[in-house]
């Protein structure tokens, strides 16, 4: 059977694919990829579904051994990588020879690469998904180092593309949202997102993003106020009293207790997840 | 007729609010009769549902179907009924009865003398909202959570009781424990509990 052996893993490496949404009345979150066009383009290049299951590498640093010849991609957050220790094209289809190890460097913009290959990674699903969900704990554990990960069946033919554009990651993000469900608990909700200088916080992960910056306003009439928990979609911004408000991602709990001042476009979700700590954030509202 | 309030939530959902737990029944009784084809996630909580479609749909339809639903139609909810067997020596049974200002046996009599409603599930997987508690065990969660509630502890706060479905950090009153499995990701329902079952607890 075809594997990729796992040499190391660098920060983060996780099993993802598109997720396990339908579950969110259970407790369970839709997980998945966070940059879900750079997974979908992997699958793309190396001729998979969109649903095969891949490599969520967070921080690069990844290395894999190939035990039987595949196609792979490399997508996300442009970085280097190299094959037996030449440098090979990302965001492109390369061969990996049986026996060859595939390297991923440490992203020279953004944070998360994926790896797909073709036939996908044939773990477990669990719930109609092979998604690592770290709120929960559903799907494969994290990636470690010396795992085999078993590829499943290809049987070709490997697909021809040209080469596609990378895009790097800016400095600067603008994150469009709309607002509610709860902005009428905030005095001025469009100033609140839209004057601030936001930035990315270092504690980031894949449940959430906080934005620092100055909390949201409460109006008088709901100061102290507490709102009994209700459902939350992936991309809210959740604005607790004392604190920064907060993106929900992929793996947030289903339910929650602290208002929900806007949400992020979906489209606009993929640019977050990629910000590094400290990259300013702009919100600008819809509507 | 159901009155409701529909709060936009993003492009692709909408938050139902509505004025109490029957109503949330009846709302979801009628969106789950519709079956309508755009609806991805649908979530209900203590006063509202979250309806979640797919991209490129719009939740208009289904908010319509809100609207119309029974008022009382959640409430003849023949949901399974799960019998939960429970050793009652939590951490804080002491701390529940003298705040009732009973007996700890009492505690015992009167949490699993009651039947209880899944109203919602949320937090972790397989973790319901358990209404129906008697007045004297609706307390307030411990001043400062724990950092690891062990699996199966069956714990109150406010006006629920519940289960955990596996170790998390958790802040809710600790009266007892049981071996029953809330969660199992590998069987074909993978969660014991859903909205609109019932639940009894059987002392050990």
């Amino acid at each position: 059977m075809s594997a990729l052996v796992v040499v190391r893993t660098g920060p983060q490496a996780l099993v993802t694919d598109r997720g396990r949404p339908g579950h969110a009345h259970l407790g369970v979150p839709p997980s998945g990829a966070l940059d879900g066009p750079a997974h979908e383009l992997g699958n793309r290049l190396v001729g998979n579904d969109d649903g095969a299951a891949g490599l969520e590498v967070l921080g690069g640093g990844l290395r894999v051994r190939a035990r039987g010849g595949r196609v792979v991609a490399v997508t996300g957050a442009p970085a280097p990588v190299h094959v037996d220790g030449r440098p090979v094209a990302s965001h492109a289809a390369l061969h990996l020879p049986d026996g060859a190890e595939l390297s991923v460097g440490t992203p020279v913009g953004g944070l998360r690469v994926y790896l797909a290959v073709a036939g996908g990674l044939d773990v477990a699903p669990a719930l109609g998904s092979r998604s690592t969900d770290l709120l929960s704990g559903l799907g494969p554990a994290p990636v470690a180092d010396g795992d085999e990960l078993p590829v499943g069946a290809w049987t070709g033919p490997a697909p021809e593309s040209g080469p596609v554009p990378v895009s790097v990651p800016g400095t600067e993000v603008v994150l469009r949202v709309r607002p509610g469900p709860r902005d009428d608990w905030f005095s001025d909700p469009h100033a609140a997102l839209t004057g601030p200088r936001w930035t990315v916080s270092a504690d980031g992960n894949r449940i959430g993003v906080r934005l620092d910056g100055p909390p949201p306003g409460r109006r008088e009439e709901y100061r102290g106020r507490e709102l009994p928990s209700e459902g939350m979609v992936t991309g809210a911004v959740q604005a607790p009293p004392d604190g920064p408000p907060v993106v929900f991602l992929a793996d947030h709990p289903t339910t929650g207790g602290y208002p929900v001042i806007a949400v992020v476009e979906p489209e606009d979700l993929p640019l977050l997840a990629q910000a590094a700590p400290g990259t300013v954030v702009r919100i600008t509202v819809l509507r | 007729m159901v009155a409701l309030h529909a709060r936009p939530c993003g492009g692709h959902a909408v938050l139902l609010e509505v004025d109490g737990s029957a109503a949330v029944a009846a709302v979801v009784a009628a969106l789950r009769a519709a079956a309508l084809p755009e609806v991805r996630e649908l979530v209900p909580a203590a006063r509202t549902v979250l309806v979640e479609v797919a991209p490129g749909a719009t939740p208009d339809r289904a908010t319509q179907v809100a609207r119309d639903a029974g008022a009382d139609a959640g409430e003849a909810g023949t949901g399974t009924v799960h019998t939960i067997p429970v050793v009652y020596d939590g951490a804080d049974l002491a701390l529940v009865a003298e705040t009732a200002g009973i007996g700890t046996d009492e505690v015992v009599a009167l949490h699993s003398g009651a039947e209880y409603r899944v109203d919602f599930c949320g937090f972790a997987p397989g973790f319901g909202y358990l209404s129906g508690l008697p007045e004297p065990l609706r307390q307030p969660r411990l001043e400062s959570s724990r950092t690891a509630v062990p699996a199966g502890s069956v714990g109150i706060a406010d006006v629920y009781s519940c289960v955990y479905p596996r170790r998390s950090p958790g802040g809710w009153r600790l009266i007892g424990r049981t071996d029953t499995v809330l969660f199992d990701p590998s069987a074909e329902r993978p969660a014991l509990f859903t909205p609109g079952d019932r639940v009894r607890f059987e002392p050990r």
